[in-house]
C-alpha cells in the first residue's frame, strides 16, 4: 500500500508545483487550451478516451459486467471552460462570507469528499448527510442522496444558495464575479462573451466536475484482460461482490459501480438521530421512505465515513451491515419497503475481509486535476493541499 | 478504435489467420480444478470436465470459453456447493458456453452471467441450488436449452435484463418460479415443461432496475401443468409475493404473445395478466411503466385450472358467482383494456377479458427464433489485443499521436526513446517531471514490469 502511495504523492506534488506554470503561460490568468487528462480535443470540445470507450452496453444503460460501456458522460466542454471551472471550484469567492468553496466539502485529498459523517455548514453546524465523492459525477443522471437534482447545473445551486451552506444569493454571486477583473477576462476567454452570466458559472463548474474521471484502477486493468494485476484475495473478493449471495453488484453494478437507482436498504442513522426518510421527503411517496440513490463505489477507499449519514467509519463495518439481516437496523415501529436484494446472505468474516480487499482495487486518482495555488479572487484557495489528513 | 468482430468472423480468423490460436481442449479429471483450467484457457478453448465431484466456484472473465462436461456411462461431472459455496459458475466473457454439468447445493446461483453476449447454456442438471438456477444478466443473444432444474427458491431459469434470448426444451419443477423473463426484450420461451412450481412461467417488469422494459416475448408450445407448490421464496423477494397455483403470470410486460401452450391443473388460475399493483410493498419507480400492453392470446389448450384459488382470486370470482379460479384472469385495471386481444375466447373460463379485442394475428409461425443471425457484435479481448487496449485505456488518455494533449505527442516520445522501450517502462513506473511546459505524469507503478515493457513497445510501434 505504502509503496503505491509514494509515487502518487510525489506526482501530486508535481501537480501543485506545475499549476502556476500552466496558468501563467502568457498573461497573469490564461486558461488552458489543452483538455484535461483522459480527454481528447475534437471539434473544439473535450471528449473522454478510456478503457470503456469501445464497449457498448445493453439498451445503452451503462450497466453490465466487466467489459461494458459507461453511462453517457457530460462531455464536449471546451478546455477553457473546464479550466475556468477548476479555478471557480477552489475559489471561496463563491460563498457569501468568502470562506467556503466547493472544495470545502469536496476535497481532492479525500476523494473529493470531506472525511466527515455530516459536512460542516456555514456557521460550523453539522449537516445531516455526508458529502458524496465527485469522481465520475459526470456520468450520473441524478444528483444528491435523494436524487432531487437532474443535472449538475441544478445540483450546484443547492449548496451555493443554501443558507446553511455557502449561503450566497444569485445576485451577489454574479456581482462578485463581475466586479473581479480577472474573472471578467477569464469568462471572456471561456465563453467569448462579455456578459458574464450565472449560466456560464454553472456550465464551467459542470465542465470541471465532469472531467473528474476515475476509470484506470487495478480493477479496470483486470476487467480489460490484465488478470494478473489483482491478487488472489482481491479476485475472491470480486467474486463475493458479484455473487448472488452478497449481491453487491446487483446495485453497485460495473462499470460505474452504481446502477443509479433508488434503493431502500434500511441503513441506520447516527445514534439518537431521527430517521432520514430520503427520497420520500421529495416525492411524498411512502414506498420510497428511507430510499437513497445508490452511490458509486469507485474510490470508496478514500471517502470514509460511509452511507448517507456517515454512520459507518470503515469499509469493514459497512459491508457487515449487509449481512446483519434484512431490516435489522430499521427503527422499531417504522415500516420501510426494503429492497428485495437486502436479505440474509450469511457472509463469513473472511468473506467480509475479501470484500474490503476488492473494494480497495477500485481506487484510482491518476487523473487528479492540477490543484491551483492561487485563484482569481486573490483569496486563499480551499483544500488544495493534497497532503491534508 | 477497436473493430467490432462478429462471432462468425472471429472464429474464421481464429482458424484461418492465426493457427497458433487453434482451439485447444483442456481436460479436467476428478480431483483437479476447473478454475485452473479456465485460468490456462485462451479464447476458443474447450474445457472438458470428466465425471467426478468438483467442490469449487468457477469464474470466467475471458471471451470464447467453453466448459463441457463429459458424461460417461451415465456418470456426470458434479459441481457440489455443499451449502456453503456462493455460485457454481460466474461468467462475464462473451461467447461463453456451459453444458453437460450437474450442479447442486450452492448458496447463490448455479450459472450466473454478468454481461457476456452470445451465451449458450444447455444440457445441465441443476438440483436444489440457492436462489436462481440459470441467471444470465445484461447479456445479448443467448440460448438456454435442454436444462433440467428443480428445488430453486426463486426462478429456476431467470432471464434478467437481457436482449434476444431463446429458452426452449427445458424442464423446471419444484421451484418457486419456473421460468422468469424480466426486464428483457425479444425472448422466445418454447417447448418447456414447467410443472409443480409455485408459478410456471413469469413475464415481468420489475420496478427499480436500471433497464426498465419487457416487450416482444413469445410463450409458445409449453406445458404449464400443476403449478401448485406452496411458495417457499425468501422473505422480501419478489417471487415470495406470487400466490401459488398460477400457470402463467404476465406483469406489466408489453407485446407478449401466448400461443399453443397446454395449461392445466393450476389451482388458482391458468394465466394472470396484471399491472404492477400485483406486487405489494415494493418501492415505487416512476420510470417503470406499470401496465401490460398489447397482450396477444392465441389458441392454447386450457382446462382444469382454478380448482382451489387463493382468497383474492376467489373474491373476484364470487362477483361472477363462481368459486373456481379461471383459465384467464385479467386483473383489475389496465389488464382489462382492449389493447389486449384474444381469439376463440369462448373456450376458456375467464375474468376481466370482456373488453379484450379480437386478435388480427392468428399464429406466430413466421418467428422461429429471437436470436440474432450471426450473433451479437462483440468487443473480444484476447491476450493479443489487450496491449492495444491498455494503450488506449491509459496512455492515449493523455498522449495523441501527433498533437499536444495534457502529455506530449506520442511522436515526441518515440523520438526520445527510439529503440529503448525499457527506458519508457522504467520511467512510467515512477515518473519525474521532465518538461516545464507539461504537468508530471501519473505513476504507473501498479503495472508489472512486463506490462510496462509490453505497452512501451506498443507505444513505440504506434503509427497514427
Amino acid at each position: 500500500m505504502r509503496q503505491r502511495l509514494r509515487p502518487l504523492l510525489l506526482w501530486a506534488m508535481g501537480l501543485v508545483m506545475t499549476a502556476p506554470a500552466l496558468a501563467n503561460s502568457s498573461s497573469e490568468w490564461r486558461l488552458s487550451e489543452v483538455c484535461p487528462a483522459g480527454f481528447h480535443l475534437r471539434d473544439g470540445g473535450c471528449y473522454l478516451q478510456s478503457f470503456y470507450s469501445g464497449y457498448s452496453s445493453l439498451q445503452q444503460s451503462g450497466v453490465g459486467g466487466l467489459k461494458t460501456g459507461m453511462p453517457p458522460l457530460r462531455e464536449g466542454f471546451t478546455a477553457q471552460q473546464i479550466d475556468l471551472g477548476r479555478l471557480l471550484f477552489f475559489d471561496p469567492l463563491l460563498s457569501v462570507d468568502g470562506d467556503m468553496a466547493c472544495s470545502s466539502c469536496h476535497q481532492p485529498a479525500r476523494g473529493f469528499s470531506d472525511g466527515l459523517a455530516g459536512s460542516i455548514g456555514r456557521h460550523g453546524e453539522v449537516m445531516h448527510r455526508s458529502a458524496p465523492t465527485l469522481w465520475n459525477v459526470g456520468f450520473l443522471r441524478e444528483l444528491f442522496w435523494d436524487a432531487r437534482a437532474k443535472s449538475l447545473e441544478e445540483q450546484m445551486q443547492g449548496p451555493l444558495f443554501s443558507q446553511e451552506e455557502m449561503a450566497n444569493t444569485p445576485d451577489q454571486l454574479l456581482k462578485s464575479l463581475q466586479d473581479n477583473a480577472n474573472y471578467r477576462d477569464l469568462f471572456n476567454q471561456a465563453f467569448g462573451d462579455d456578459t458574464l452570466s450565472l449560466e456560464q458559472v454553472y456550465t464551467a463548474l459542470t465542465a470541471f466536475q465532469s472531467s473528474l474521471v476515475s476509470l484506470g484502477s487495478r480493477y479496470d486493468l483486470y476487467a480489460n484482460g490484465f488478470h494478473e494485476v489483482l491478487t488472489q484475495p482481491e479476485i475472491e473478493g470480486m467474486n463475493v461482490f458479484r455473487s448472488f449471495v452478497a449481491r453487491c453488484a446487483e446495485c453497485h453494478t460495473p462499470p460505474a459501480f452504481t446502477n443509479q437507482q433508488i434503493a431502500v436498504i434500511g441503513s441506520p442513522e447516527p445514534k439518537g438521530a431521527a430517521l432520514d426518510i430520503g427520497v420520500a421527503a421529495i416525492t411524498g411517496d411512502a414506498s420510497q421512505r428511507g430510499g437513497f440513490k445508490v452511490p458509486t463505489l469507485r474510490n470508496i477507499e478514500l471517502t470514509a465515513p460511509y452511507m448517507h449519514s456517515g454512520r459507518f467509519k470503515t469499509l469493514r463495518e459497512t459491508v457487515a451491515f449487509y449481512t446483519g439481516g434484512r431490516g435489522h437496523a430499521v427503527p422499531e415501529g417504522e415500516h420501510l419497503s426494503l429492497h428485495w436484494h437486502i436479505w440474509e446472505p450469511n457472509l463469513s468474516d473472511h468473506e467480509l475481509d475479501l470484500l474490503v480487499a476488492f473494494l480497495k482495487t477500485l481506487t484510482d486518482q491518476s487523473f487528479m486535476p492540477v490543484l491551483p495555488r492561487k485563484v482569481p479572487s486573490g483569496l486563499a484557495p480551499v483544500a488544495t493541499d493534497i497532503f491534508t489528513h | 478504435m477497436k473493430k467490432i468482430i462478429p462471432l462468425g468472423l472471429l472464429w474464421l480468423s481464429l482458424f484461418v489467420l492465426a493457427p497458433s490460436l487453434m482451439a485447444a481442449e483442456i481436460s479436467v479429471k476428478d480431483g483437479e480444478s476447473i478454475q485452473s483450467a479456465v485460468n490456462k484457457a485462451q479464447t476458443g478453448d474447450v474445457i472438458l470436465v470428466y465425471p467426478g465431484t468438483y467442490k469449487e466456484s468457477v469464474y470466467v472473465d475471458k471471451d470464447g470459453i467453453t466448459i463441457r462436461g463429459v458424461v460417461q456411462d451415465g456418470e456426470w461431472p458434479v459441481m457440489e456447493g455443499e451449502g456453503k459455496r456462493n455460485d457454481a459458475i460466474l461468467y462475464s466473457g462473451n461467447d461463453f458456453t456451459v453444458e453437460w454439468l450437474t450442479i447442486t447445493h450452492y448458496k447463490g446461483n448455479a450459472i450466473m452471467g454478468q454481461a457476456g453476449n452470445n451465451f449458450v447454456i444447455r444440457y445441465n442438471r441443476v438440483i436444489d441450488t440457492g436462489v436462481y438456477g440459470i441467471f444470465p444478466q445484461f447479456g445479448k443473444n443467448g440460448l438456454i436449452e435442454y436444462n433440467v432444474l428443480s428445488g430453486i427458491e426463486d426462478a429456476a431459469i431467470y432471464v434478467g435484463m437481457c436482449d434476444n434470448v431463446d429458452v426452449r426444451h427445458n424442464e423446471v419443477f419444484d421451484n418457486v418460479a419456473g421460468i422468469e423473463i424480466e426486464n428483457t426484450r425479444h425472448a422466445l420461451v418454447e417447448n418447456n415443461y414447467a410443472h409443480d412450481n409455485t408459478a410456471g412461467l413469469l413475464v415481468f417488469i420489475t420496478p427499480g432496475l436500471p433497464i426498465k422494459t419487457t416487450y416482444d416475448v413469445i410463450l409458445r408450445n409449453n406445458f404449464v401443468v400443476n403449478n401448485n407448490t406452496a411458495n417457499f421464496g425468501a422473505p422480501g423477494s419478489i417471487v415470495s409475493k406470487v400466490p401459488a397455483g398460477i400457470g402463467i403470470v404476465v406483469m406489466a410486460a408489453d407485446d407478449v404473445v401466448v400461443e399453443g401452450n397446454i395449461v392445466s391443473g393450476n389451482k388458482t388460475a391458468g394465466m394472470v395478466v396484471t399491472d404492477l399493483a400485483f406486487i405489494t410493498d415494493i418501492s415505487s419507480d416512476p420510470e417503470s411503466e406499470p401496465n401490460p400492453d398489447r397482450m396477444v392470446f392465441l389458441d392454447n389448450l386450457m382446462f382444469d385450472n382454478g380448482a382451489d384459488p387463493v382468497a383474492d382470486v376467489k373474491a373476484l370470482m364470487l362477483t361472477q358467482f363462481s368459486r373456481r379460479g379461471p383459465d384467464i384472469l385479467a386483473n383489475l385495471g389496465s389488464a382489462q383494456e382492449p389493447d389486449n386481444c384474444i381469439i376463440n375466447r369462448e373456450r376458456y373460463t375467464s375474468f376481466g377479458i370482456k373488453k379484450w379485442s379480437e386478435c388480427e394475428r392468428k399464429d406466430t409461425a413466421d418467428i422461429t427464433t429471437m436470436l440474432i443471425p450471426g450473433g451479437a457484435p462483440n468487443e473480444v479481448v484476447t491476450t493479443e489485443n489487450r496491449t492495444k487496449l491498455l494503450y488506449q485505456g491509459i496512455c492515449a488518455g493523455c498522449h495523441a499521436y501527433n498533437m499536444r494533449m495534457i502529455g506530449p505527442p506520442t511522436l515526441t516520445v518515440q523520438a526520445l526513446y527510439h529503440n529503448d522501450p525499457q527506458g519508457i517502462a522504467d520511467y512510467i513506473a515512477e515518473p519525474h517531471k521532465v518538461r516545464s511546459d507539461y504537468p508530471a505524469m501519473p505513476p504507473q507503478g501498479h503495472l508489472s514490469p512486463d506490462l510496462r515493457r509490453e505497452v512501451a513497445e506498443f507505444m513505440l510501434s504506434v503509427t497514427k
